[in-house]
């Protein structure tokens, strides 16, 4: 028999319709290979017994010729996502053991769909990382082999203390991760800054930022509210556009979520692209960018022409400033979302000699060296005299930041192209330690576009000189998605897809 | 702009936040790392700018002002570290 994990969400589909094996076959397959692969830190948490009761109902659904867009499909979902009676803790230690009483909407509607939950995914603690080394539950590897390292050097390295082994980028490191090494058939995963563009760049798959309001927030653990958006990570374009059409719809539970139909994303998929117009931002050229990055934005943008599109050059002047503005942004929202892990209604508890003196005590103990660092952050661009100099400043540069994307649309950029990252994936303990902004730095291309509420796909484009994979991005108008996917069909049939081996 | 050690002791106080004199310098010198990096967006004119208060244009939704949930008591308890008779408990707050 095929290695059923090795298919796509697509093949499976096929297969399971043709009856060529079960939904219980092929969870059972997902479920022996994660087992295999712990060593990864992908998944914090394993459902098997989950697993396999979904697959058996979807099995009994489809004998009934009830089978949904997404029957049987075995998925991994990010820990950020509440899902009903099953721990989850955005891998932070303040959750610790909580069970949510309640399922996200997002992850409902894939259930709706018929699809099968394998367990939970590691991330970097609420979201907040570029690496996943942020995780309560430690770092994520990356199942693409460094450069030039041998498959007997990378295993000695998984069973030591991981040095030089790649990062899956973050937050979403733990879904790029499980995609790319074949333990899911796709992934829910979160988008804050970049938290799923720069993973699928890092591992070679395909992530989707949606719309600001395309998905439901409801359940999902908040980070940064204005910014925050639910996605996809799959193996695919046409994979990623499947989930998509679950993942999103309009929610009563969230008032930022958009009342305005689901297209089928799939049926964009394939689509000619002949006739429209991309946009090349010459603010991306930034300095110190290696010329392999440059070299792979060309050769996007042939790809792409080379399909009947037309390439213009455009100007985003305000984007160098959306990371710093970002930067307070983020961690002001984040120090007031936050505010709730207190010791009191759930989570962790340190005692202490009063409520202040517990909170104090709890939030010290819970809460990881980065976020600590975001919230402290957050309080004092939100505090009394900072406000105008730093919050409404950078919210008055977030209007400008989406203008100047309003005004390319206008004169008939259909969609932008850029380079999803400036740098392929880098190694476990490598950046960040002394300052955080080197960190930071990695979601200079992906910042903009949640700045901007828009849509956003990263998908492989080639690789760089040592061989690893390095992604692109399409930016879309809002409420565009379909042409993203239209787009990415036609670079992936070109660049053709990252297949990393099973060395683990 | 920078913060001094003091203002870094003010702002984890704040945030309800311990933090040890140790690592007070440590983390003075990050937030001061992220201060210097944000110091940029001083030179951008943002003189008649609106600053932005929702990303996509939508107006915010009512709903008929009724109780759609409730009497979940237990549920909303369950996962609490101390709790008694549906009530969270703490260490007392007034004397």
């Amino acid at each position: 028999m095929t290695d059923l994990t090795a298919l796509t969400l697509d093949d499976a589909r096929k297969g399971l319709a043709s009856g060529a094996f079960t939904a219980v076959e092929l969870a059972e397959a997902h479920l022996k290979a994660i087992e295999a692969a712990r060593a990864l830190n992908a998944y914090v948490l394993e459902t098997p017994e989950q697993a396999l009761a979904m697959a058996k109902a979807s099995d009994e659904r489809r004998k009934k010729g009830e089978a949904g867009r997404l029957e049987g499909i075995p998925l991994g979902i990010k820990d950020l996502y509440a899902t009903e009676g099953v721990r989850t803790t955005a891998c932070s230690k303040i959750l610790g053991n909580f069970v949510p009483p309640y399922e996200s909407t997002v992850t409902k509607q894939l259930w709706r769909d018929g699809a099968v939950m394998l367990g939970k995914l590691n991330n970097d603690e609420f979201a907040m990382g570029s690496s996943n080394e942020t995780s309560a539950f430690g770092p994520v590897v990356n199942p693409i082999l460094p450069a030039n390292w041998s498959e007997e050097q990378a295993r000695a390295a998984l069973a030591g203390n991981k040095q030089g082994l790649l990062v899956p980028g973050g937050s979403s490191g733990g879904s790029s991760a499980a995609v790319a090494a074949h333990l899911c058939l796709g992934a829910t995963a979160t988008d804050t800054g970049g938290s799923i563009r720069q993973p699928a760049a890092f591992t070679g798959t395909v992530g989707i930022k949606p719309t600001y309001g395309r998905c439901s927030r409801w359940g999902i653990v908040a980070f940064a509210s204005s910014l925050d958006q639910a996605g996809p990570i799959a193996k695919t374009v046409k994979d990623c556009a499947a989930l998509m059409t679950s993942m999103a719809g309009h929610d009563p539970m969230d008032s930022t979520s958009v009342d305005m139909p689901v297209p089928d994303y799939e049926a964009a998929v394939g689509r000619s692209v002949k006739g429209l117009t991309i946009g090349i931002p010459r603010e991306y050229r930034v300095e110190g960018m290696p010329e392999e990055i440059e070299a792979l934005w060309k050769k996007g943008a042939e790809m792409l022409k080379a399909a009947g599109a037309n390439i213009v050059d455009i100007s985003l002047p305000h984007t160098k400033y959306a990371l710093p503005a970002y930067y307070i942004v983020a961690p002001a929202e984040a120090s007031s979302n936050l505010a709730r892990y207190d010791g009191v209604r759930y989570g962790l508890r340190v005692p202490g000699k009063d409520i202040i003196d517990l909170y104090e005590k709890t939030r010290a103990e819970g809460f990881g060296r980065e976020v600590k660092r975001r919230i402290m952050i957050g309080t004092y661009v939100l505090s009394a005299g900072y406000y105008d100099a730093y919050y409404l400043r950078a919210q008055k540069i977030r209007t400008l930041i989406k203008r100047d994307f309003e005004e390319v649309y206008a004169k008939g950029v259909h969609a932008v192209l850029t380079p999803a990252t400036p740098s392929a994936a880098f190694g476990i303990g490598e950046k960040g330690s002394a300052d955080p902004v080197e960190m930071y730095l990695n979601d200079i291309f992906t910042v903009t576009v949640n700045m901007a509420g828009l849509p956003g796909l990263a998908l492989p484009g080639g690789v760089d000189s040592k061989g690893l994979p390095l992604g692109l991005q399409l930016i879309g108008r809002p409420f565009d998605e379909e042409t993203l996917f239209s787009l990415g069909q036609v670079i992936e049939d070109q660049a053709g897809r990252v297949m990393a081996k099973r060395w683990w | 702009m920078s913060v001094d050690a003091a203002t870094v002791r003010r702002i984890a106080r704040l945030a309800r936040i311990a933090l040890p004199e140790a690592d007070v310098p440590a983390m003075q010198g990050e937030i001061n790392a992220i201060l210097g990096f944000v110091e940029q967006l001083g030179e951008v004119d943002v003189e008649g700018v609106e600053p932005m208060t929702s990303v996509t244009p939508m107006a915010l939704k009512m709903r008929d002002d009724v109780v759609t949930a409730g009497g979940e008591a237990d549920r909303v308890t369950k996962n609490a570290p101390q709790s008694e008779d549906h009530y969270f408990l703490v260490p007392k707050v007034v004397e």
